[in-house]
């Protein structure tokens, strides 16, 4: 069996408000295998951008980050700066959510693929500029030459989330971490770009952490998923197994409230309630006020993480009283 | 699942303020006791602002005298708490016709928009071509010296921002659903500009006008020193400072505690600005 | 930057010439009653009242008289001094290099002071130096230019004699030496009209997502700061200094009169004080003009550091 290509062990990250400190990932723990595409789902709040972010050490003081992340033999929480720079963007790799502000108005689309090359590959001037070509067109971005010297704002939205793929992939990472990338975009143009990061990933063997809170996006690209809630993973399950058979009530619920697909249209049933203040949590388990299976164990002390069949970690009392679901991966995908 | 963006996770850069800032209390504390000397010089000066005492020309600061004497022998601090009631008046007079105007005429041209906005919007684009303090000494030096032409010149040209702001203010209200339903409801659009737009529409006018009055003063008093504002023997402080301008080497006295009474009232009103803007602000 | 978008740009200032010129033409003409009175005073004869109108080309109608009026200063012809019975654009001539170069002084000053301030209160948000350095200036706001211009004055020039107080003199750095005072005078208070909006603009360009972004590439700061950050803090501060040029120019005035510098400021309210219209028109309008050249230029910068200005 292959090493991880990236571990994970008891990830923290705590965040100073006005109001207290907001504990935004509570020991996280995960591995992701090479060339695995891992799905981190979550409601908006659940933590999982905060989690992706840490990865790399990207938030910056007074935000607290503890426990450790291991990559190639190092812990990358405690690397140097000058060693974290050459992870960062070298090996591994960030796309954000929104294009528009993640690439630099007043930089062509060329300079910013050109910054990537000069850092981690040393390529400069002519060579550069057809690395960077090549890059787009890579992407799928037409007359790849001449958009070079366009401007972020000169890109339709489609066109610029490629751009920003593009420039992430200039030193063929071994690590994509995607957040959002396909939220801000239509439907048709969402479909692209996630077939996109499928051919490339095939293309270049990398593993990719697809932060959403879009389960059909995680049926279309994962192999993995990692369920969040209130700062914690609460299951994590191959793809298959999760949609067919959730050993979370979360999950349970997040899966109920899919608009189903084509013949097996089912009414939409929303999990009441809202995501827990993370700056008051309960002392139990944080699903607990919402969660429809809830007794009082639940309610007596936060579950830990549990491996409850091959392969299948549930923090979940109830996990076994849980319903099978029947609709299939077609169904709640694309 | 229908936000993708998270409150939790827009916390880190900047910490949401929930009590009032200490400086807009501290602003308003000020105002008041600005508010009091302007209202009733008696009860604080000790002496006649006017009076002129041969026997105590250009005294130092001391315990009869705190802020010293000038060259008439006339009581400095007298004389500044006697300025408040000018600088507060032309603090009010250079900001209350141009905010008046300037929101009006910008709540009227952002409705109405088209022709109506372009025009004032061309006349807007021309008034900020000329430095401020220079169109408003020229045309008090046409109309002649005097606080009422300067209120006159400012009106003329201290509109500009006022209209800008309430402009863009109610364009923007206009495609809120309230003013919709307004107009679905058979409302006129007088009705639905004065009692349901511009209410909302004049916050940001109303926390510059508290700004403006800093630099209304600052104007006033400028205008003063050069001699073209308030006329001797009005107290006013600027006019106070150029009055002891000559004196710097001997009496420093006599200009130096005008102007830190003007610096002084600035600092009140961009206090109370600053406040009302953190006040005011919508919270997400 | 496109070539339509320079010519579009230089096209559009004809326009505001020609409305300036209307203004500065009708602000003599709300003289109240008759102009040539008002210039004289009450001691001129009938007579002589009359030859000024006719001089003045006052007994024409106002339309024609704009057209005279306009033709007179595409020729460069701004009429003569009342009270130094020479060319108002002579005058102008000689004493606007000197406020030119005050005010060019007072822009580097008041940029060297406001820059790093604002940049080290942006890098140090919401801690006590920020606090400190937006109180300080807070209060700088406040404090009138002519009392700063004194206090300096007597403080640094005549107290301590560390610099001269008054005078322009005789070549570069004579002026950079007399001209220090004032120019500091008005650079304090341009670094306080500019620190706390740059301030707040480089901590947005601090907090952008694309400065993010950069670091997840793995560039080094100095890299990020110098492409990613300055660049666009940059803009930010030659739109501000662009749009603040009026408020520039009104310091100078008042600077130019406390410090007895022979500059256009100080001719303003000299003009003021003899009625010289003639002169109070042409400087007015001298200092309309530099503000819209001001603006055009602030606008070409901008367009040449922003991309995305064009599209407006």
């Amino acid at each position: 069996m292959t090493a991880p290509l990236l571990k994970v062990r008891d990830l923290n990250v705590r965040i100073p408000t006005p109001a207290g400190v907001l504990h935004a990932v509570r020991g996280v723990n995960f591995d992701l295998m090479p060339g695995e595409v891992l799905g981190l789902v979550g409601e908006s709040g659940s933590g999982k951008s905060v989690t992706l972010r840490s990865l790399i050490r990207l938030h910056r003081p007074p935000i607290g980050m503890t426990g450790t992340v291991e990559y190639g033999g190092q812990n990358l929480l405690a690397a140097s700066e000058a060693k974290l720079r050459d992870v960062r963007g070298g090996q591994i790799s960030m796309i954000f959510q929104e294009p528009m502000s993640a690439l630099n108005p007043v930089l062509t689309v060329g300079e910013q693929i050109g910054e990537n090359l000069r850092e981690h590959k040393g390529l400069r001037g002519r060579a550069a500029q057809e690395r960077a070509a090549e890059l787009l067109d890579l992407t799928g971005i037409p007359s790849p030459k001449a958009r070079l010297a366009d401007y972020p704002h000169q890109f339709s939205g489609g066109m610029r989330q490629r751009a920003m793929i593009a420039i992430a992939l200039a030193s063929e990472p071994q690590l994509l971490l995607a957040d959002e990338p396909t939220t801000a975009l239509d439907v048709t143009i969402q479909d692209q770009i996630l077939r996109l990061l499928l051919r490339l990933r095939e293309e270049l063997h990398m593993g990719v952490i697809l932060v959403t809170h879009d389960l059909g996006v995680v049926a279309q690209t994962c192999d993995r998923v990692a369920v969040m809630y209130g700062g914690r993973l609460v299951e994590t399950a191959g793809v298959n197994s999760l949609f067919h058979a959730p050993k979370h009530a979360y999950t349970l619920g997040l899966l109920r409230s899919l608009p189903g697909a084509g013949e097996h249209r089912r009414p939409l049933q929303p999990i009441p309630g809202g995501p827990p203040d993370l700056r008051f949590l309960p002392p139990g388990c944080p699903f607990a006020p919402r969660c429809e299976y809830v007794t009082d164990e639940c309610r007596a002390g936060e579950p830990p993480l549990l491996e409850v069949a091959p392969g299948r970690f549930s923090a979940c009392i109830h996990h076994d009283e849980l319903p099978a679901l029947k609709p299939t991966l077609a169904e709640v995908g694309a | 699942m229908t936000t993708m963006h998270s409150p939790v996770l827009e916390v880190p850069a900047r910490p949401r303020r929930r009590l009032p800032k200490p400086t807009l209390l501290i602003g308003l504390a000020l105002l008041l006791l600005l508010i009091f000397a302007a209202l009733f010089p008696r009860v604080l000066a000790p002496f006649s602002p006017t009076d002129f005492d041969y026997e105590a020309l250009l005294k130092g600061p001391s315990a009869k005298h705190p802020f010293g004497t000038d060259n008439f022998g006339r009581d400095v601090l007298s004389r500044v708490i006697y300025g408040t009631r000018t600088d507060m008046q032309i603090a009010i007079f250079t900001t209350l016709f141009p905010f008046i105007f300037g929101t009006l005429l910008g709540a009227l041209t952002g409705y109405l928009g088209r022709w109506s906005d372009a025009v004032v919007g061309r006349v807007a684009d021309l008034v900020v071509v000329f430095p401020f303090l220079v169109l408003v000494i020229a045309i008090v030096a046409v109309l002649g010296p005097g606080l009422t032409n300067m209120y006159i010149a400012v009106s003329a040209v201290g509109w500009v921002s006022y209209w800008r702001l309430t402009r863009g203010e109610v364009m923007s209200q206009k495609k809120a659903e309230y003013a919709q339903a307004g107009r679905v409801l058979g409302y006129s659009p007088s009705r639905i500009l004065l009692r349901h737009l511009l209410p909302n529409a004049v916050t940001p006018a109303i926390v510059y006008l508290m700004t403006d009055m800093s630099l209304g003063i600052l104007l006033g008093a400028s205008l003063g020193y050069l001699g073209l504002g308030a006329q001797p023997p009005t107290p006013e402080w600027g006019v106070m400072v150029a009055d002891g301008k000559n004196f710097m080497a001997t009496a420093w006295w006599i200009s130096t505690f005008p102007g830190l009474a003007l610096t002084l009232a600035g600092v009140t009103f961009s206090l109370i600005g600053d406040g009302l803007a953190d006040a005011l602000r919508p919270r997400a | 930057m496109h070539a339509s978008y320079v010519i579009r740009r230089l096209l559009q200032i004809i326009p505001t010439f020609l409305a300036v010129m209307l203004v500065v033409f009708l602000l003599v003409r709300l003289l109240p009653g008759d102009p040539a009175s008002a210039i004289l005073g009450d001691r001129a004869t009938a007579e002589i009242v009359e030859r000024t109108n006719r001089e003045l080309g006052l007994d024409r109608s106002l339309p024609v008289q704009f057209g005279v009026f306009v033709r007179n200063l595409l020729q460069g012809n701004l009429g003569d001094s009342i009270s130094l019975k020479i060319p108002v654009i002579r005058l102008i001539g000689e004493r606007l290099p000197t406020t030119l170069f005050l005010t060019a002084y007072a822009a580097v000053l008041g940029v060297l002071m406001a820059v790093p301030l604002a940049v080290l209160a942006a890098v140090r948000r919401n801690t006590w130096v920020d606090a400190l350095i937006r109180a300080v200036f807070q209060v700088g706001l406040s404090l009138p230019v002519f009392y700063v211009a004194l206090q300096l004055l007597s403080l640094l020039g005549a107290r301590l004699g560390w610099f001269p107080i008054g005078g322009y003199g005789e070549n570069f750095t004579g002026h950079l030496y007399h001209l220090f005072l004032p120019a500091l005078t008005l650079g304090l208070n341009l670094a306080a009209i500019l620190v706390r909006t740059l301030r707040n603009s480089i901590i947005e360009v601090l907090t952008a997502e694309y400065v993010d972004f950069a670091r997840a590439k793995g560039l080094r700061s100095r890299v990020i700061m110098t492409r990613h950050v300055l660049r666009n803090a940059l803009i930010a501060t030659v739109t501000l200094l662009g749009l603040n040029i009026g408020a520039l120019i009104g310091g100078a005035v008042i600077t130019e009169t406390v410090f007895a510098i022979p500059g256009v400021g100080r001719l303003m309210v000299d003009a003021i004080f003899g009625r010289d219209y003639p002169v109070i028109q042409g400087l007015t309008l001298t200092f309309a003009i530099i503000v819209s050249l001001v603006f055009l230029i602030t606008d070409l910068i901008h367009a040449r550091l922003d991309p995305r200005a064009e599209l407006t």
